[in-house]
């Protein structure tokens, strides 16, 4: 069952950004559409972690795991591109030595021997969070591998880098209509070029954009300006 | 707000910038290289023909540090930007406004602001030095500022802001000399001149007026904003117009005042300038320096923003209103709030 290709190199978005439009929208249009960005101590420490995950000329085999670094991916149904910190590849048995699988869960490599399943690990700076956003990116990356390799994949993983750990993610049907529904919204903004308003809240206080954004001020003054001049002027005449 | 960090300013022509990791290095023929972290940079600031490897100029644009070259006498060679300052979507809306109806009325602002800041200045002056001014001639020339004040808001053309802004400007300097209280002899304005300045005054003005230029056509880079597309300014090649509309809110505040208070508070001397056999006045080189350690001192003194309501240093002002008016054209508030100077 192949999905309709609706989108081109032209208008793809970057996959980074499900994260971002998940976590706050008005974030993702700061960056994505008026391509702004500034680093702050989360940001530069969450750069650094990657760092070491991201060398995609690096990969290496432990056991019956070979594990890719920096994997780059597209996804032309949903419309996104962008990279995986780490795929690994399980090998799985084949039907030769007893277990079952069948062609949609598993995958040749080239140049490797055996059927392989994929499996995305995403790595974050800090500890699991109180909203979907890592496990959004996620999925978002199976659903790339899935349709790069046409395979149907059921799980993932976040590693934690303050916890040190992973956490396994059930790629469910809901979190699936999440990443659509998320992209499809994406798209529709991008296209228009609209950032979104701002909103103030306790997210804020974490976000290296906050000076850039200034949530609090233009929440509250955007209808302020109209009688800002008037306002001086009447005071100085007064 | 962000944080205001510190502009390096580089005069020694035989200077010369280079990397080493996270770190500038500055070497110079007569003394040990100097070394400090980019971090604790927001701009650096070359005057004369200071040279720098284009490792560190990649340094600065990663960072987002304005690295800009100016020839000996202040003008604007050139600057290094990186690529994360290009939002072609503001841009095209910057450019739309700047050629429609709609520029008028952020030229109104700006040079509503101009005015009302202007007329401070005037006012302090009667306020903190009343009884040794000629208060009544600085009086009735504040007393104008203020009715071009209500005038501008009333105007429809482009045209119209530009005359109320000359005639405003013409009252304001016109009541400048009554400002200054040392040495009136040597520091006295003949109405504004700046190709070339013809008085000490004027080249001490036009001097400061590059310094403010440079931040805020830096400032505008920062957010997005193109500093040649202006909306009371017309366009003329080579020419910050966006740059010099923005300044004018931020001119009487920033630089006059400044200029006055070294002239009165005698940190300048009839002797520090150059006077050529035409009559230009030129500032000597340790003058430049002097001005320089002013301006940033100032730049670190702080001020409650009138529109922001929160207290943030002098030097961050360029940025605050190229932030505000970058949000403006963006269509976070429906019109842009000026600087105030309360």
């Amino acid at each position: 069952m192949a999905k309709k290709l609706l989108y081109q190199e032209d208008n793809l978005l970057m996959l980074s950004g499900v994260q971002h439009y998940a976590f706050c929208k008005r974030q993702w249009s700061l960056i994505h559409i008026e391509q702004q960005w500034s680093e702050n101590v989360l940001t530069y420490e969450g750069q650094q972690m990657h760092g070491r995950a991201d060398d995609p000329y690096f990969s290496e085999t432990r056991g019956d795991v070979l594990i890719s670094r920096a994997l780059p991916l597209v996804c032309y149904s949903i419309g996104f591109y962008g990279k995986a910190d780490v795929v690994e590849f399980h090998a799985v048995v084949s039907s030769r030595s007893g277990s079952i699988i069948g062609e949609r869960d598993a995958i040749a490599l080239p140049g490797r021997e055996g059927l392989w399943r994929p499996f995305p690990v995403e790595y974050k700076r800090g500890k699991p969070k109180s909203g979907d956003w890592d496990e959004v990116q996620l999925c978002a990356q199976a659903m790339a591998l899935e349709e790069m390799f046409g395979v149907q994949l059921t799980e993932g993983a976040l590693y934690y880098g303050e916890r040190g750990r992973r956490v396994s993610v059930t790629l469910t049907e809901g979190l699936r209509r999440r990443v659509y529904a998320l992209f499809e919204e994406m798209h529709g903004l991008f296209l228009a070029g609209v950032t979104l308003p701002a909103v103030y809240s306790s997210k804020c206080k974490n976000c290296s954009l906050l000076d850039i954004c200034m949530p609090a001020i233009l929440s509250r003054k955007s209808k302020q300006t109209r009688g800002y001049l008037q306002h001086y002027l009447d005071k100085e005449m007064g | 707000m962000r944080k205001l960090l510190n502009t390096l300013y580089i005069t020694s022509p035989s200077s010369y910038l280079t990397r080493e990791g996270e770190n500038i290095i500055v070497k110079a023929e007569d003394r040990d290289p100097l070394r400090m972290p980019i971090h604790i940079l927001e701009s650096i600031v070359t005057v004369g023909y200071a040279g720098a490897s284009p490792s560190l100029m990649q340094l600065c644009a990663e960072r987002g540090v304005s690295l800009s070259f100016l020839q000996e006498n202040g003008q604007f060679m050139a600057s290094v930007h990186g690529k994360t300052t290009g939002n072609v979507l503001l841009r095209r809306k910057q450019y739309r406004l700047a050629d429609g109806e709609r520029a008028a009325i952020y030229a109104k602002r700006f040079i509503f602001a101009k005015i009302a800041n202007s007329r401070t200045v005037l006012n302090r002056a009667i306020r903190d030095h009343g009884s040794n001014i000629a208060s009544d001639k600085v009086n009735k020339e504040a007393d104008f500022l203020k009715r071009y004040l209500n005038k501008v808001l009333t105007v429809p053309g482009l045209d119209d802001i530009r005359g109320i802004e000359g005639e405003a400007a013409r009252r304001y300097f016109s009541a400048f000399n009554e400002l200054i209280l040392a040495d009136k002899e040597s520091f006295y304005l003949r109405g504004r001149n700046r190709r070339p300045p013809l008085d000490r005054v004027n080249a001490l003005l036009s001097y400061t007026y590059t310094l403010l230029r440079l931040e805020v056509q830096s400032a505008l880079e920062t957010v997005g904003l193109d500093p040649a597309a202006g909306f009371l300014h017309r366009d003329r090649p080579g020419r910050p117009s966006l740059a010099l509309d923005l300044m004018e809110e931020l001119r009487a505040y920033m630089a006059d005042r400044l200029v006055l208070s070294l002239i009165n508070r005698k940190q300048i001397h009839a002797n520090d300038f150059t006077i050529k056999e035409n009559g230009a006045v030129l500032l000597k080189p340790d003058l430049k320096k002097e001005l320089i350690t002013a301006w940033q001192k100032r730049k670190r003194e702080e001020i409650r923003h009138p529109f922001l309501d929160e207290i943030i240093p002098i030097g961050l002002l360029p940025y605050s209103q190229a932030l505000l008016l970058a949000r403006t054209i963006r269509g976070d508030l429906e019109e842009y709030p000026p600087f105030l100077w309360k």
